[in-house]
């Protein structure tokens, strides 16, 4: 994976000391709560319900593992002892204190980590297929493209003060694991037939998002060459940068923009700008892309067995659940489900951030990745050690056998954490999961992505849920709105509500009746999405209302 | 009642005006009447609050019960890790919450 | 860098990186730019298209950017588009202009600053001297890392 040189290094000191500097001014009076606010969210540093949080970015989702130990010491040393795996790959601390804050940081920039625009109104961490390199379906590995991207988004002087935060994501499978159309930029590195045989080049999905107005992104533009694609990324921030509202938060996300100028018009102011960047030298040089490839050669694969001894059925059920095909066919991506039964969907001890980390030193070729699903991947690991993997894992807690299942949610931290919330998420994902796991139901539903948010900012992906909650406030009591129907993978769907809300009982049993229906209605080998998109709304309807 | 609330400015710890002095404990809150803005303007200039506002609570037999459900989640902690809240000990504590 | 005395001109110019005389004459809206031939200084707004001013920028001695809210990030594109078009004059940031947005204006080809509430000289220093080396290529002209790994 990549690793920094100098620059970056210093890139990222530079940044700790001016953090450094500014929290100082801010303890010190010198800046006022309103001038500091922007300026710690640049570095990831909220003030929620609790105390400040702190949300550490992990580019792309990678890291190895003396970073994931670094991230469970911090969770010891200066949190109370957890951290919170969040949709964006990235990690929350959700107890710091603002006089630890640059110290957190210093510690973080010791392992080439740090937090800088994981907030504010900038370019975010960019996301990215938490299978890739690894992934037998990929054209190529996405993330030299992300590292790019990376290098060319942070600390960018013109789109720092951008109408409303921007996030980008990177895929280059037919398969999307990234949610890539329901970014701001979702980038598909694609191959298309070139004079020399396959040129490799970038399709452009721009517009997407969740929040309150949910939007799949239009495709703007279905090939941009490789040396170009700075260039034209730089070309759509403009746009952006320049046109996008500023005069309401609530429509200030570019989604808004290219649907008010239609994908058309966003399109064409594009590519005029883009013609002007052409001459005006923005693209880095084509060698950095060949000096960044080299950090994502596949490690040194050996053959080994194919199959694993299938005799313990917890095992084999683990591995039919959590693993998934590698391009080599001695190993797989192993997936360690941050979901147990009843547990906090994404929360992991400082002890068990390091166990894993020891793990994927063992047996992952010192590599782990993040899910957007919460959850930790061990990207490589040889079948013959899945066994010894998989008895350490349950050991640690860490061995729940349900990536996928209706116990695999997202749950954003709500009304328990978030100060922006109406409700609690939490303990509805640990209700669900602690029903479905008792009465057995999970198994026989399958594939079933159950999505919850706190309120309408949607960071629990709920618009893209197959099934997803909603936490409204009604009347300062919680209630929830069901929705049916979402998709963030190749097929993106926003989910439709149901109908009126629920009381956090009523949820539960509302979630379980659609689950009846679905399981009375299914074809054969149909998922829960797929029997919805057949048999549409109303027998759920009639089920939830009748 | 009217009492105030913010977040104290080095450790972010939730915190309530008693009179004098912030508190860690909403017990402790004062009803302040008319007189919440200035006590604000004047507490926030001195940075012995961050981010500090006015809410409606009830004085009850239990003590203090901001209005608010977001307030009583600040008051006490997370609803989903009894043992982190100020209340570890308290298992009935969480249904004053709700 | 400080410069205290600046003429006529309306603000009041704290720093400024630029050895030639500063412009002494207020400034006019985009608008009254356009339509007056012998207008020398202007002042863009946000909403203002900076384009529209490409056609007379050989006139022009001094462009104002104002940033009612620091927050509002479009005269960051307005000055990169000016010195991308040739700009050669002062391009000056007014109104609420702090210290930790001064590195990116400069990066973005601002060489001079009039902010509203005078900036602590020493943090400014600090900020001014922020970034070692630099990602994007921008109107700066300065190397970018990636220029300096492949030379
Ligand atoms: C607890 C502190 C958090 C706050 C205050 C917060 C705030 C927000 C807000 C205001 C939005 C809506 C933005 C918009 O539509 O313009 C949003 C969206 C989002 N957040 Fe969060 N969030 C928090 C935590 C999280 C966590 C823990 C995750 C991951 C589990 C997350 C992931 C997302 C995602 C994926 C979106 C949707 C992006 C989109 O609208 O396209 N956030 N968040
Ligand atoms: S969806 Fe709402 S409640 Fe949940 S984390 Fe986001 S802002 Fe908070």
């Amino acid at each position: 994976m990549y690793s920094y040189d100098q620059y970056d290094q210093q890139m990222v000191d530079a940044r700790v000391a001016e953090f450094r500097d500014q929290a100082h001014r801010r303890l010190e009076g010198k800046l006022t709560e309103d001038q500091f606010k922007p300026l710690r969210l640049m570095n990831g540093l909220y003030l929620q319900l609790h105390a400040y949080m702190l949300r550490v970015a992990i580019p792309y989702g990678t890291l190895n593992s003396r970073q994931m130990t670094a991230l469970g010491d911090i969770a010891d040393k200066y949190d109370r002892g957890y951290g919170h795996f969040t949709t964006r790959q990235n990690l929350q601390y959700n107890w710091i204190k603002l006089e630890d804050a640059a110290d957190i940081l210093a510690d973080l920039a010791k392992v080439e980590m740090h937090a800088i625009q994981t907030s504010g109104n900038c370019i975010r961490n960019i996301s990215s297929d938490h299978f890739a390199g690894a992934a037998a379906d990929e054209l190529v590995d996405p993330r030299p493209y992300a590292e790019l991207l990376r290098q060319w988004s942070s600390f960018h002087p013109e789109f720092t003060y951008l109408p409303r935060k921007f996030k980008i994501a990177v895929i280059a499978a037919e398969k999307d694991r990234a949610a890539m159309r329901l970014h701001d930029i979702g980038i598909q590195i694609i191959e298309k037939d070139g004079e020399q045989g396959g040129e490799i080049g970038a399709r452009f999905y721009v517009g997407g998002g969740m929040g309150r107005t949910p939007m799949i992104a239009p495709m703007i533009r279905d090939f941009v060459p490789l040396d170009q694609l700075i260039t034209y990324s730089e070309a759509c921030l403009r746009v952006y940068n320049r046109y996008g509202r500023r005069d309401n938060k609530y429509k200030a996300r570019i989604k808004i923009l290219v649907h008010e100028l239609g994908a058309e018009e966003y399109t064409r102011q594009v590519e005029q700008e883009f013609a002007h960047m052409l001459d005006q030298g923005v693209e880095p040089p084509r060698e950095e892309l060949e000096r960044i490839k080299p950090f994502f050669d596949d490690p040194a694969f050996e053959d080994g067995a194919k199959h694993v001894d299938r005799s313990d059925p917890d095992f084999a059920l683990w591995v039919d659940r959590n693993t998934h095909r590698h391009k080599h066919d001695s190993y797989v991506s192993a997936v360690i489900s941050l979901k147990p039964v009843g547990g906090i969907p994404g929360d992991a001890t400082g002890e068990q951030i390091r166990i894993m980390a020891r793990l994927a030193k063992q047996y992952s070729f010192d590599e782990l990745r993040i899910m957007h699903t919460q959850n930790v991947v061990l990207p490589h690991v040889k079948i013959e050690d899945l066994h010894a993997l998989w008895t350490a894992l349950d050991a640690a807690d860490l061995g729940a056998p349900n990536m996928d299942s209706i116990e695999d949610m997202i749950a954003c931290p709500g009304l328990d954490y978030c100060a922006l919330a109406n409700a609690r998420s939490i303990p509805l994902a640990q209700r669900i999961s602690e029903k479905f796991d008792a009465s057995g139901k999970t198994e026989k539903l399958g594939e079933l992505k159950l999505k919850i948010s706190g309120c309408i900012n949607a960071c629990g992906h709920h618009h893209a849920g197959h099934i997803g909650i909603l936490g409204v406030d009604r009347k300062g009591v919680e209630n929830y709105q069901l929705s049916l129907g979402g998709s963030e993978a190749e097929d993106t769907s926003l989910a439709k509500i149901t109908g009126p809300g629920f009381t956090e009982d009523g949820v539960i049993e509302a979630v379980e009746k659609v689950t009846d229906v679905y399981l009375d209605a299914r074809e054969d080998g149909e998922r829960f999405l797929d029997t919805y998109r057949r048999i549409g709304m109303a027998p759920f309807k009639e089920a939830l209302y009748d | 009642m009217k009492i105030l609330t913010g977040n104290d400015l080095k450790s972010g710890a939730v915190i309530w005006w008693d009179g004098e002095n912030w508190s860690l404990h909403v017990d402790a809150a004062a009803d302040v009447g008319i007189h919440g803005e200035e006590i604000l303007a004047r507490e926030e200039a001195l940075r012995r609050v961050n981010v500090p506002y006015i809410i409606d609570g009830e004085a009850t037999a239990d003590g203090v019960r901001p209005a608010h459900i977001k307030d009583r989640v600040r008051a006490l902690g997370p609803t989903v890790r009894p043992d982190l809240t100020i209340k570890p000990l308290n298992a009935q504590a969480l249904d004053w919450i709700i | 860098m400080t410069n205290p005395d600046l003429g006529t001109s309306p603000d009041e110019v704290q720093f400024r990186f630029r050895d030639d005389e500063p412009a002494d004459h207020g400034t006019v809206t985009v608008d009254a730019c356009c339509d007056q031939t012998n207008a020398t200084a202007v002042r863009i707004e946000p909403g203002d298209d900076a384009r529209t001013l490409l056609p007379f920028l050989d006139r022009l001695a001094l462009i104002e950017v104002n940033f009612p809210a620091y927050g509002d990030g479009r005269g960051y594109s307005s000055a990169r588009i000016l010195r991308e078009a040739g700009y050669a004059g002062e391009l000056r940031a007014v109104g609420d202009v702090l210290i930790d947005q001064l590195s990116h204006m400069r990066r973005c080809g601002f060489d001079a600053f009039a902010p509203d509430q005078r900036l602590d000289e020493d943090d400014a220093a600090r900020a001014f001297a922020t970034w070692d080396n630099v990602y994007q290529r921008t109107v700066d002209g300065r190397k970018t890392i990636q220029e300096t790994r492949h030379e």
